[in-house]
């Protein structure tokens, strides 16, 4: 160990008080603790699939088969136009950053509930707990993104230029359910009932995002009635979605005020959510 | 040595009572009427104790103390004395409500053994989760990892699911990985006492190891044994007070001959047990005083060996429970369960009438221990699982050497803690 001899310059002094109030966030000791990190999602990928016999490929059939099943109902059935892309493309290259949107934000807001036992006996940086549910959730979704890859192929859809901006459209999607989940994840500390919001506020996120249509119905709504197309942004999940068709599918026109919408609410709520989350999380372990 | 590890000033946690002990607010309805209240100001002031007005108490209050590098320190105390409370404090898991503290070092903190444990994951991969947990860097797990195996004597089953583990299987795997922690000052609590008996023998060598290589250790335990062996210097704690700081060996002193808890009179055997706080749901005292009596109905606390001894027990609302339970437990100074008897086993009288308050009678027709010092536990309980009540140290009482088999000989506690009504017989064969 680094500062063995007691007394010396280099041995750490932890200060403890009653903080109260706001306070900075010690990035040094989250750095320290990155490990931890990443032992975490670890365990959670590894718990997940252990006993399942499909095992990962779960990250692949669950978004694949409802993209199956909205073909045949929304694509086939109810004629719901998809931009000239075959449906399949069209819903899975939407399903999958709404994926992402859903496990992420039900697993974090969930994360520190479900890790009360931790919480309650060792010291560690809370912030890791939502952190590590977003990241597990990231990594079923690099693996469905390869569904993607395989689909274009096979519709013979060749990305564009624009292909290079999919990492900061990826960028945006982790900020995005990382704000909401840091926030969920302290407030459900605090008020059980968050679990139940949650969970119907993404049954409703579906369909107000434009994982089935495409935005262009809703935007072209709005200018019918006199408002611009960046209101339909501020939910975060239309600029991810929208970023993702246009990027890697190469479809409409580019949606720059939607983006810039979503990465302008995604920072504030990020930004909020680390404040909120600061000030509470001193009283996770009597509370939780 | 000589160099500060900890310096405690006036540490204080205070918590609130109520539905669900803790700090914040409880549900959000709780958070909107709170709101709602307090935005149409006094109206509602004719209704006593809403959600935010509910009591609170002091689980540990002004603490101060330092602790040097290279100490052992014993934390006794009767439970809800504030032992876990302040070791959480130390450990950053919960923030103080007033005071401060220092510490100097990386601080190791062991309030539980296997935090963290997945049932999924093999022993192999919860080594490296529960490490990791504990703050361990990788390298480091790599480097004890053989180590770790090696104390944990699991070896074999390493790459089996815990969950397929025996319980002392699991708890020896739990507590290598936490013995092998090597923080500059180790906060331990009450973990000594899992496993078997060879194993506990084990784990105190192991502490007794960390303690010798000069590095700081904070100790809880209810295993005044443990204490006396591992610390130098042992803090007792009584109702969230530091009731004596210095030598073990007084501390223990002062604890033993206070700690029976609300002790009306020590010298009298009864108890008053009113003042205390029950981790239980709903919270109620069910149990509220204790005497220990002789054949005459005089209470007292030293007995004769092989004497009758009547044990009576207050108790409120027991007979609301229709399968409301009394246990009253023996317990050796060790803090070992050496019998138990309750209410179900040794059911009271069929036709007992249901009364708010009544008083549970044990007549032992003789005390069936060798002299030593003795403690009495009481568990009130719903059936066979809901406990509703519990007091770890209700009585102490002495039991005296006599002559019991009227043979002249004295039948010391190197004979074993219990008497035996055993005669001998012999025959021809």
């Amino acid at each position: 160990m680094e500062a063995k001899s007691a007394g010396s310059p280099l041995v750490p002094v932890a200060v403890i008080e009653p903080r109260g109030g706001w306070a900075p966030w010690d990035l040094r000791e989250l750095w320290e603790y990155r490990e931890l990190l990443y032992f975490l999602v670890w365990r959670d990928l590894k718990v997940r699939y252990k006993q399942t016999v499909l095992g990962a490929s779960w990250a692949i059939l669950q978004p694949l088969l409802t993209m199956i099943v909205f073909t045949v109902f929304f694509g086939t059935l109810a004629r719901v136009p998809s931009d000239g892309l075959p449906y399949p493309l069209f819903s899975y290259a939407g399903l999958l950053p709404w994926t992402f949107f859903s496990q992420g934000l039900a697993q974090s807001a969930n994360s520190l509930v479900g890790s009360a036992h931790l919480i309650r006996k060792v010291y560690f940086p809370r912030l890791i707990v939502p952190v590590a549910a977003v990241l597990t959730c990231a990594v079923d979704f690099a693996v469905a993104f390869v569904v993607l890859l395989g689909l274009m192929a096979v519709y013979g859809v060749a990305p564009t230029l624009a292909v290079a901006l999919v990492p900061l459209l990826v960028l945006l999607a982790v900020v995005s359910v990382l704000g909401a989940g840091v926030w969920l994840s302290a407030l459900s500390v605090e008020y059980r009932d968050f679990r139940h919001i949650v969970a119907f506020a993404l049954q409703i996120g579906m369909f107000v995002s434009p994982v089935i249509y495409p935005s262009r119905i809703v935007i072209e709504r709005l200018a019918g009635l006199g408002l611009p197309a960046w209101i339909y942004g501020l939910n975060p999940a239309v600029g991810v979605i929208e970023g993702f068709r246009w990027a890697l599918l190469g479809v409409g026109t580019e949606p720059w005020a939607l983006i810039a919408a979503s990465t302008a609410v995604s920072i504030l709520v990020l930004v909020s959510g680390l404040f909120y989350f600061r000030r509470m999380e001193r009283t996770f372990a009597d509370v939780v | 040595m000589g160099e500060l590890a900890i310096r405690a000033e006036g540490l204080g946690k205070r918590y609130r009572l109520g539905e669900r002990a803790g700090v914040g607010v409880a549900t959000l309805r709780d958070a909107l009427t709170g709101g709602m209240s307090r935005l149409f100001g006094r109206a509602r002031r004719g209704f006593a104790a809403l959600p935010g007005e509910s009591a609170w108490i002091w689980a540990l209050d002004d603490a101060s103390f330092e602790v040097q590098h290279g100490e052992a320190v014993g934390i006794i105390g009767g439970n809800g004395a504030g032992k876990s409370t302040l070791l959480k404090l130390l450990a950053r898991i919960t923030e103080p409500t007033a005071g401060r503290a220092e510490i100097h070092g990386r601080v190791g903190s062991l309030l539980e053994v296997g935090t963290g444990f997945h049932l999924e994951l093999t022993g192999r991969e919860n080594i490296y989760l529960n490490g990791a947990i504990l703050g361990m860097k990788r390298a480091e797990i790599q480097r004890k990892f053989d180590e770790i195996v090696a104390f944990s004597e699991v070896d074999r089953f390493l790459d089996t699911p815990v969950k397929h583990y025996s319980s002392g299987m699991y708890v020896r795997l739990a507590f290598a990985v936490a013995a092998h922690l090597e923080p500059e000052i180790l906060l331990v609590d009450e973990v000594l006492a899992v496993g078997d008996a060879a194993f506990q023998k084990k784990c105190l060598g192991k502490m007794d190891d960390v303690a010798r290589e000069g590095r700081t250790v904070l100790f809880v335990s209810h295993n005044l044994a443990a204490v006396a062996k591992l610390c130098g210097r042992t803090i007792w704690l009584d109702q969230a007070h530091v009731r004596a700081d210095g030598s073990t060996k007084k501390a223990i002193a002062s604890y033993l001959d206070k700690a029976a808890l609300g002790a009306v009179s020590a010298t009298l055997g009864e108890w008053d047990l009113t003042c205390r706080e029950n981790q239980y749901s709903p919270h109620e005292l069910v149990i509220r005083r204790i005497r220990l009596l002789d054949r005459l109905g005089a209470a007292k606390r030293v007995f004769q060996m092989g004497e009758p001894m009547v044990v009576e027990v207050d108790v409120e609302g027991l007979g609301h429970y229709r399968d409301g339970m009394l246990g009253v437990i023996f317990k050796s100074q060790e803090d070992q369960w050496l019998a138990g008897i309750n209410t179900g086993m040794r059911p009271l009288p069929a036709e007992r009438p249901r009364r708010e308050r009544e008083t549970l009678c044990l007549r032992l027709p003789r005390v069936p221990f060798t002299p030593g010092t003795y403690w009495i536990a009481l568990s009130a309980s719903r059936g066979h699982s809901g406990r509703v009540d519990f007091v770890d140290r209700a009585a102490q009482f002495v039991v005296e050497l006599a002559d019991v088999y009227g043979s002249g000989y004295a039948v010391s506690a190197s004979y074993g803690v219990f008497v035996l009504d055993g005669e001998w017989d012999v025959k021809a064969s």
